[in-house]
């Protein structure tokens, strides 16, 4: 590994530490989800009704780590921002693992 | 931007696997011929960056949240077709693992953000910078590649949004998935990203080049391959 890419592999762990941000600010901006990603829930709230088709799918997958907080809604800011830390080195690991390993299957032969 | 389960009919989120898969055949095919040892650790931190900055959400103050998505620079630095495989890893990622974006969404919100976007991107910044070395237009150039591309990324998914009332209606009428038609989705998915969530891809878009200009200009895809 190269000075420079040591260096980028440090920056892509300090945004990870860094990324309880992208929570705070919304809070403090009283931000809510993001258009068109509500919960059915939120979804009533807003239009009256849940549509049928929508409920049907709509929990068809229970992921582990759900919005970055299993915790739900109702957890700590404090613990919400320790999960968020957690899931970006998980993110990092994952995804950039999953690629690395993709691109060498992929890679041309170098002589 | 990432569409969950339920907002999508079949009629949409089919169509819309079936024509990711065929970008992910295409790269995987350029990708055997042009990816070389080089760029690999480059690109496995492309998608970890990519995931990285999704989760800065951006708040408009009182109303929703965006955030940024990272194709452009991935697209600009590696090639858009490295950016296809980079984004729809991480996209895949996020809605197994932590359930952002739907399961059923994954081509659509592929097709999206790991299409559309790095396509879009590339090609203005290839239109815009031109054969200038000029570091003023190479930062307007890749300013752009980050604005105009999360906005078409934007207006992809807003018209997916919009026309699931047209499509998909029960007896009374009432929309089945995502309930708000073209005439609502457009505007506002427009106007979000055209006012704060676009500048902000594109400012780390346009810093990012300019690091990377200056510390392994040989990198650089879009300007390597003129």
């Amino acid at each position: 590994m190269t000075v420079f890419q040591k260096k980028l592999w440090t920056g892509l762990v300090v945004m990870a530490l860094l990324s309880p941000i992208g929570i705070f600010l919304p809070n403090f901006f009283n931000a809510e989800d993001a258009w068109g990603e509500w919960s059915a829930e939120k979804l009533k709230e807003l239009i009256g009704y849940v549509p049928a088709g929508l409920e049907k799918l709509a929990d068809l997958w229970k992921a582990p780590i759900p919005d970055y907080n299993p915790g739900g809604e109702g957890a700590s800011m404090a613990a919400q921002a320790v999960w968020y830390v957690v899931s970006g080195l998980i993110g990092i690991l994952l995804v950039a693992g999953a690629v690395y390993l993709l691109a060498r299957l992929l890679q041309r032969h170098e002589k | 931007m990432h569409i969950p389960d339920g907002y999508l009919s079949p009629q949409t989120y089919i169509p819309l696997f079936g024509v990711a898969a065929i970008f992910w055949t295409a790269a995987v095919r350029k990708l055997q011929t042009v990816l070389s040892h080089r760029h690999i650790p480059y690109l496995a931190m492309a998608a970890a960056f990519s995931f990285l900055i999704q989760m800065f959400n951006i708040p408009i103050p009182g109303g929703t949240t965006g955030h940024a998505v990272g194709a452009a620079v991935v697209a600009i630095l590696l090639g858009p077709w490295p950016a296809v495989l980079a984004l729809s890893m991480v996209l895949v990622i996020q809605a197994i693992v932590f359930g952002d974006g739907g399961i059923t969404a994954i081509g659509a919100n592929c097709f999206n953000m790991a299409v559309v976007m790095p396509f879009v991107s590339y090609w203005v910044f290839r239109l815009i910078k031109g054969s200038s070395e000029s570091g003023k237009r190479i930062w307007g150039a890749a300013f752009l590649a980050g604005y105009i591309g999360l906005t078409m990324a934007a207006l992809a998914t807003a018209v997916q949004f919009g026309i699931q009332p047209l499509i998909a209606q029960d007896a009374q009428g009432q929309p089945l998935y995502a309930p708000y038609p073209l005439s609502i989705a457009v505007p506002i998915m427009a106007a979000e990203h055209l006012l704060l969530f676009g500048v902000v891809e594109g400012v780390i878009t346009a810093s990012l080049v300019k690091y990377f200009l200056k510390h392994e200009p040989g990198l650089i895809y879009a300007s390597r391959e003129v």
